[in-house]
């Protein structure tokens, strides 16, 4: 069964007397441990088909499955229950609290799941240690670099073990080697049997992905799988 | 989840945010605090006028009737009271005769003079003149000595017994027994001192502001004969004798006065009942206004909590975008924001209810007043109605956001 399953899904906006096709035709479908790079020029939609993956939006008209269920017939609590646990997003500007320390930011989607505060700390402590930051789970965001900040929100979308993950231009605003930093560790998580779809501007990013997708004027460009599944030597775990 | 585990993480977060924005947060907890301090201060300002005046009228006894030239109350036309004939003491001569039912019964004549001893005076003071009997009208106990006697009432004596704010303000040292004090020009005797017996809310009315002597020298020194009406008190035997023995005073005085059947009374029996309702009904009205004021600086300050809410899910629009992204439902929202405002109003609430405690310690001085408990809790459930109605408004709006937007919000 397809993880993503979308089929002729269309967004129109409608601005006075003007309509806006952020997403005009749009069929997809993804498996479990796919790592999917979307692609395309500004204003192509790319964000708004990612809202719709997440679950943040709704289509126009068209069908989305997520998991075999159908997504326009769920109430908001099933929505907000469905980005709590199966999908974990990141965003270009990280979107921290500001005031809360990276221990707490991770700690917040628990909060929403009604997990205690102990196993709340302990996971998002273990989170944390594997983005690599063990050692800054008590600083604010304004007390950590960029590529730190986008550690603790990829911490923050892991800590719920979701089915997906989704990244909307995760290395926008940081240099080029904290973007490959970052990128290797969506790699890990790959290899660790993560699903992964971001979006991205540049090519060397996209290059890490399985398969890329490229979006022009709300449709489908060209969808192609671009490189063999890479499949770890220690241990098998994509496999399955 | 469970609503214990949204309301304590709730309140987690209602409690970072206002920590977060400290200044703002006691600015806008001010409005809450003058609101609460004066709703509590003034609910117990009325409960302290009405408590002297419970405490003041009871000192007039429920089971004494006052006949007298006047109504207290009542449309009886002024004019037509004042040429009514004077109470004499031949009236009431003839009504201690005939009257069954009264426990006791005194004639009363007041007139106003300006007391001294030594150094000190009294102005004003309302002299009441009686006979012996006007002690077994009244609750009076005595602090010092005793009431004058049958024969020094009956041979004018110039004697007299001190109300104890008279006695205080003329002997604080509280020595008056026995020593001179003059009366206009005339000297008295102190032979008695009462206990504190009423409160101020009676004002010159107030045993302890009065003094006593018998009626004779009143006569003899202050009126002319001819000149005063007087009261007759008439206590009845019990409260539930009051009915019984104000019909028998109404037949004695028509036959006293020699009216015909079909003429009205010209005399009035007054109730301190009377003096009750017609206080009730004052009271009631500067309850209401004074609860309506003090009211409307409580909804000022709910305005202003609205307000900030309002300011606050603005500003907090993509953190609020972020929440639901991660899977914070409606319902979370709604109650993470109405949790803010509630905190605020609960804690401005509390530290208006503490003002208003040590306020009104101050206030006790001049006037007997106490927060009561009832006060307290009332105070605590406004402070959280309000919270909960002023930051319902702006927490709606936050709830029903659309996350795509909120979050796009810069
Ligand atoms: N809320 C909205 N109201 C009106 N038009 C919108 C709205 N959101 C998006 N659009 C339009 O939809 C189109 C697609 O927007 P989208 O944000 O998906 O582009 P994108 O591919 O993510 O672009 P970029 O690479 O710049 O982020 C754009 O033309 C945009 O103007
Ligand atoms: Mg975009």
């Amino acid at each position: 069964m397809n993880i993503i399953k979308i089929e002729h899904i269309a967004k129109i906006y409608q601005l006075g007397t003007q309509e806006v096709k952020a997403l005009a035709d749009v069929s997809l479908k993804l498996d479990k441990n796919e790592y999917v790079a979307i692609m395309g020029p500004s204003g192509s939609g790319k964000s708004t088909l990612m809202n719709m993956l997440g679950c943040l939006d709704t289509p126009t008209s068209g069908i989305y499955e997520f998991t075999g269920k159908n997504v326009s017939e769920m109430t908001d609590n099933d929505l907000a229950k469905i980005r709590n646990q199966e999908i974990g997003f990141v965003f270009q500007t990280f979107n921290l609290l500001a005031r809360s320390n990276a221990l707490h930011n991770v700690e917040l989607p628990l909060i929403y799941a009604g997990i205690s505060a102990q196993e709340r700390k302990e996971r998002a402590e273990k989170a944390l240690a594997d983005v690599g930051l063990e050692d800054r789970i008590h600083h604010k965001p304004n007390e950590l670099s960029g590529g730190q900040r986008q550690r603790v929100a990829i911490a923050r979308a892991l800590v719920t073990n979701p089915s997906i993950i989704l990244a909307d231009e995760p290395t926008g605003n940081l240099d080029s080697k904290t973007g490959e930093e970052i990128m290797g560790l969506f790699n890990e998580l790959h290899e660790k049997g993560n699903t992964i779809i971001l979006v991205t501007h540049e090519e060397y990013i996209a290059e890490h992905a399985v398969r890329i997708i490229r979006l022009r004027d709300g449709l489908v460009e060209s969808d192609d799988v671009v490189r063999k599944r890479y499949i770890p030597i220690k241990n098998n775990l994509a496999k399955n | 989840m469970n609503f214990w585990f949204e309301m304590k993480e709730g309140l987690f977060i209602a409690l970072r945010a206002l920590r977060a924005n400290k200044i703002r947060t006691i600015l806008t907890m001010l409005g809450i605090v003058i609101g609460i301090t004066s709703v509590v201060l003034m609910t117990t300002a009325i409960n302290g006028i009405d408590g002297a005046f419970q405490k003041g009228i009871s000192a007039l006894g429920s089971d004494v009737l006052y006949i007298d030239k006047f109504a207290w109350f009542g449309n009886v036309d002024f004019w037509e009271m004042r040429n009514r004939k004077n109470l004499i003491m031949d009236d009431y001569s003839r009504f201690k005769e005939l009257a069954k039912l009264p426990k006791a019964s005194a004639p009363v004549l007041r007139a106003r003079k300006t007391l001294k001893y030594g150094e000190n005076n009294v102005e004003g003071v309302i002299l009441v003149g009686s006979t012996a009997d006007f002690v077994a009208t009244t609750n009076f106990t005595f602090e010092l000595g005793r009431f004058f006697t049958r024969t020094e009432g009956q041979a004018a004596r110039d004697v007299v017994v001190l109300g104890s704010e008279v006695a205080k303000n003329l002997f604080p040292r509280g020595d008056a027994l026995d020593k001179t004090i003059k009366i206009g020009n005339h000297n008295f005797k102190v032979i008695g001192v009462l206990d504190e017996q009423g409160s101020f809310i009676l004002g010159s009315f107030n045993p302890d502001n009065q003094v006593f002597l018998p009626i004779g020298s009143i006569f003899k020194y202050f009126l002319n004969r001819s000149r005063g009406s007087i009261t007759i008190n008439v206590r009845a035997q019990s409260p539930a004798l009051v009915l019984d023995t104000k019909e028998e005073a109404i037949g004695i005085m028509r036959k006293i006065r020699g009216l015909k059947y079909d003429t009205t009374d010209d005399f009035a029996i007054n109730q301190q009942e009377g003096l009750m309702n017609n206080y009730n009904s004052v009271v009631g009205v500067i309850q209401i206004a004074g609860l309506f004021i003090t009211g409307l600086a409580l909804f000022v300050g709910a305005i202003g909590i609205m307000n900030i809410m309002f300011v606050s899910v603005k500003e907090r629009t993509k953190e609020i975008g972020l929440r639901k992204a991660i899977g914070a439902r409606r319902r979370t929202i709604l109650g993470q924001f109405i949790l803010e405002s509630s905190a605020i109003c609960l804690f401005g609430g509390l530290v208006g209810l503490l003002l208003a405690v040590m306020l009104s310690m101050v206030i006790d001085q001049f006037l007997p007043t106490s927060v009561q408990y009832s006060a307290v809790i009332i105070a605590i459930l406004i402070s959280l109605i309000t919270g909960v109605l002023a930051g319902f408004a702006p927490a709606y709006t936050a709830a029903k956001m659309d996350p795509v937007t909120a979050l796009r919000y810069e």
